[in-house]
């Protein structure tokens, strides 16, 4: 790496919507700007980069009081609620004109973004290879403090 | 001044205007000027960063409405 290229390393480790923005944003942002950028998807974070999952995150409507709908905890456990508190997430977002995660995760990879997955989180929640998205390096804590040390900003998100 | 390529970035949020600029600054020639407009107001500092950053420079910018558009040269 030149002495002159500056280097974002990120860790994501949760896997709501809202905590989905933020490392895939400033990822790709920060490739924009030059930088070379990393995201090290750990624990709940691999649901970020999981097939099945990744169209689909969704927003907590528990223990979070400043989710969509500033409900009681009390209503927050009724069935459904998880899918109102996403809906009006994502109906903000659409409002505003943001781009969805999906997308994000195509500009990371346009904009040559590394994006690991962590290995013991994925063997222990039972992740396999082939159930994340494609272009995904697997390593673990020792890879990414490689990339980390090197890097100018660094992240745990 | 001679625009080479234009892009519209209206209505887009962050980080959306910053990539399609780094986008088509990518496809131009050096000294080529793109054109950007956008309509999010934290774009005025998120492109003065990125230009910074980038040592593309804004060699204009200006203001209509809700519109900003900028001028940037790569470099």
């Amino acid at each position: 790496m030149s002495e002159e290229t500056k280097s974002i390393a990120l860790v994501a480790s949760k896997g709501t919507l809202d905590q989905a923005y933020p490392p895939l944003i400033l990822a790709s942002t920060g490739a924009a700007m030059d930088m070379e950028a990393a995201i090290f998807f750990t624990f709940y974070g691999l649901d970020i980069i999981h097939k099945d999952k990744y169209k689909n995150l969704k927003v907590a409507p528990l223990a979070n009081p400043a989710a969509p709908m500033p409900v009681p905890n009390i209503v927050g456990v009724l069935p459904g609620m998880t899918y109102a508190a996403t809906w009006m997430m994502n109906d903000w977002m659409s409002k505003a004109n943001v781009a969805t995660i999906p997308k994000l995760i195509e500009q990371c990879q346009m904009a040559g973004v590394r994006m690991i997955g962590c290995q013991m989180t994925m063997d222990v929640m039972g992740v396999k290879r082939s159930d994340l998205i494609d272009g995904i390096e697997l390593g673990g804590a020792a890879m990414f403090l490689d990339f980390a040390a090197d890097s100018d900003i660094n992240m745990f998100i | 001044m001679n625009v080479d390529n234009s892009i519209d970035c209206k209505g887009l949020a962050c980080p959306e205007p910053i990539l399609h600029t780094k986008m088509a600054i990518n496809k131009m020639e050096s000294g080529q000027i793109l054109e950007v407009f956008t309509t999010d107001p934290g774009s005025i500092n998120d492109m003065a960063a990125w230009s910074r950053r980038t040592k593309n420079p804004i060699v204009d910018k200006s203001e209509d409405g809700d519109v900003f558009r900028f001028l940037i040269q790569k470099a």
